[in-house]
């Protein structure tokens, strides 16, 4: 199997990509301002819900009853849409999705030896890093999105999973399209670089016959496929060319036409902070005389099936992509999601990206967080992902007890005399006494600096009060009989 | 084993055995979240108002369907638009006749880009988030003649608007295998910097006729 995500296999853990990013004073900026105002606008958007908690309630339901009878639902929406004209193709990895995306642009360009394909922001491609296979068989694929654009063109990695450029500013996107579109007088409004993103790929478009998208939800009674965006590139894709192909991670499954009536009211108030998104496109199948006439759906699976075994791992597929824990998180906001080293980041990126994985890689994203339940505030679709966190950190720990360079490990180590101290009081009060006299060594002003070990890392930047001299039992203890009576 | 069957077969293995069929288990699915709306129609008509105001559509409401052309002429010339693409199927008393349009019922990319303005009807809106739902057939267009053109002038009877999302959908569910678009206000990006900007690939302009 080559399960992917992104290029996290080879990616640095994330305390040290963090690290670098919180020396970048621009990218930090740029951070803070996009999530302050999508913040805003979402809690704004929100608030005027009086039936917000019913809704997340209803999303949440419907999305573990979806993964719940998972089998039936992909079985339904296959057949639906291959009875309305479309082919679906399953894929159990990313390599195989990219190999029947390949061989279908290859099989409707028969006579172009360097095809070109427009495409619709989809995560999940990047996720199974079709770009780059695409361009390794000589295809060129098209990014159609303005920030998948800009990532595109500024040979860049997306930071977030809605707004994939946020971590630019005006100037730097200016420069990228003054160099990469030619425009050497181009403003840095965002008017003038909207409209050279218009002209650039109006003409794209129009002459573009194969285009590539993803998908929002894929609906199993009608074999409908919908796709949620803002700028009418996704229209143009799903509607110009003779030839389309979506890629549908096997989550996106909804049960019923009607189910749209929570998701279309969560998703756009929790992604972007408005009321509606300006479009919505659904289609099912092939239309006659209207839109592309081939339409193939590539099912993927790229570790999904993995995560349903266990129903707490499981409410990560419930995700619908919509990025509020991303915007809410205070490590997000400091790091940008490129820290992360995954296309998935933020809090949802940290649960998602290791697990699809079966923690083989992205390890190190569990621990970044304060775990202070943000993230599960927004969440539409109420994932618990402060609970995951803590289970994936457990079987992360769990996993390495079972080698020997984790039995040894100095961590594993003092975690285990922890617990054996914690056990017992007597053992419990002489490691008090023992630590009152050692931590004499280390303290200045009142704290404790400089901890030998691990416990440097903690005192390296955290204030850590020494023992007081006195426990409170040490002191009740002492206390005359007379006073230990009741409470006056 | 295909890809499918393996697929399929992990699911089922991790899922163990269903004790419930899906029908009846999603029929058990509480929805307690508004579904009905409240407001009378002159407040739904403001309400629907306000929001398209927010995502500067234009808007003309007219008191009857006698002033449809004459608004639609009106509303070309104020830029001087003079190609207007309909579906044939739109009724031609309600086209200008100050004006040549552009009829489409097979018509090719280039034939379509031409046309500067757009007009169609819709199936339904949503007054609380100014959404109007297009299904693509009859007067209601190709999802061609809908995108190309840079102003997009849409025509909703009064009741046709709904208060919610949920009840919006549900006039909508007999053509749900249908193209359906449902547009709230032109294109707008916010990529940049989280500057909204109006107008990027889809039309830049929408106007909204209610009668």
């Amino acid at each position: 199997m080559s399960i992917r995500v992104g290029k996290a296999a080879a990616a640095p853990a994330f305390p040290i990509a963090a690290h670098e990013a919180l020396q970048n004073d621009q990218l930090r900026r740029n951070v803070r301002h996009a999530t302050n105002v999508i913040r805003t606008k979402r809690a704004l958007r929100v608030d005027e819900m009086p039936d917000w908690q019913q809704l997340r309630q209803a999303g949440s339901d419907l999305k573990q009853h979806t993964l719940a009878h998972l089998d039936h639902y992909l079985e339904q929406f296959a057949a639906n849409c291959e009875k309305a004209g479309g082919k679906v193709h399953w894929a159990r990895d990313a390599d195989e999705a990219n190999a029947i995306a390949i061989q279908l642009i290859r099989d409707h360009s028969a006579n172009d030896p360097h095809p070109e394909v427009i495409k619709v922001k989809t995560m999940t491609s990047d996720e199974i890093q079709l770009n780059p296979a695409l361009e390794a068989a000589g295809i060129t694929p098209i990014e159609t999105d303005l920030a998948d654009m800009i990532v595109q063109l500024g040979h860049d990695e997306p930071s977030h999973i809605v707004v994939p450029a946020l971590h630019k500013n005006r100037f730097e996107i200016r420069d990228i399209f003054r160099k990469e579109m030619n425009l050497p007088d181009l403003t840095e409004t965002p008017e003038d670089l909207t409209a050279a993103a218009r002209r650039y790929l109006r003409e794209r478009f129009l002459r573009t016959r194969i285009a590539v998208s993803g998908a929002n939800f894929a609906i199993a009674e009608t074999g409908t496929v919908c796709v949620v965006e803002s700028e009418g590139n996704g229209r143009m894709c799903l509607t110009l060319p003779d030839v389309l192909i979506t890629l549908i991670g096997i989550e996106k499954v909804i049960p019923r036409f009607a189910d749209l009536e929570v998701f279309l009211q969560t998703l756009p108030r929790s992604a972007t902070g408005e009321r509606m998104n300006p479009y919505n496109s659904l289609w099912t199948g092939v239309t006659p005389n209207d839109g592309p006439q081939h339409f193939h759906v590539i099912l993927l699976d790229n570790g999904r099936t993995q995560l349903l075994a266990n129903e707490l791992e499981r409410e990560t597929l419930q995700c619908i992509r919509c990025g509020a824990c991303l915007n809410a998180c205070p490590v997000y906001r400091e790091t940008s999601g490129l820290a992360y080293g995954s296309i998935y980041s933020g809090p949802i990126g940290a649960i998602l990206s290791p697990q699809l994985q079966s923690l083989d890689h992205s390890r190190s994203l569990p621990y970044a967080s304060t775990l202070c339940g943000a993230c599960y505030e927004v969440c539409p679709v109420k994932i618990n992902i402060p609970e995951v966190l803590v289970h994936l950190r457990g079987r992360i720990v769990r996993g390495d007890q079972k080698t020997l360079s984790g039995k040894l490990s100095i961590e594993n180590i003092a975690m285990q005399t922890a617990a054996k101290i914690f056990l017992s009081r007597r053992r419990y009060e002489a490691a008090q006494r023992l630590a009152r006299i050692g931590q004499s060594l280390f303290e200045r002003k009142g704290q404790l600096v400089n901890l030998p070990g691990m416990a440097g890392a903690w005192t390296a930047t955290r204030d850590l009060r020494p023992i007081p001299a006195q426990s409170f039992r040490d002191w009740w203890k002492e206390r005359p009989a007379s006073s230990k009576g009741a409470a006056r | 084993m295909t890809a499918r069957e393996q697929i399929l077969a992990t699911i089922r293995g991790h899922l163990g055995t269903q004790a419930s069929n899906p029908a009846a288990s999603h029929a058990l699915i509480p929805a307690t979240y508004n579904r009905i709306g409240r407001l009378s129609p002159e407040a739904r008509l403001e309400l629907f108002l306000d929001r398209l105001t927010d995502y500067d559509s234009e808007i003309h409401v007219l008191p009857t369907s006698d002033a449809i052309p004459a608004t639609i002429a009106q509303v070309l010339a104020t830029t001087g638009e003079t190609q207007l693409i309909a579906s044939t199927a739109f009724p031609s008393a309600w086209l200008p006749s100050t004006i040549t349009p552009i009829l489409d019922g097979n018509l090719s990319i280039e034939e379509v880009g031409v046309a500067q303005a757009v007009v169609t009807t819709c199936e339904s809106a949503v007054a609380s988030t100014g959404t109007i739902i297009l299904v693509h057939q009859g007067a209601q267009g190709r999802r061609l003649i809908t995108l190309l053109p840079d102003h997009h002038i849409c025509i909703v009877r009064r009741d046709q608007i709904f208060e919610h999302l949920p009840e919006a959908l549900t006039p909508i569910l007999p053509n749900a295998r249908l193209p359906i678009t449902t547009i709230s206000g032109p294109s707008a990006t916010s990529d940049i910097e989280m500057t909204r900007i109006r107008g990027v690939h889809g039309p830049r302009r929408l106007t909204v006729l209610i009668y």
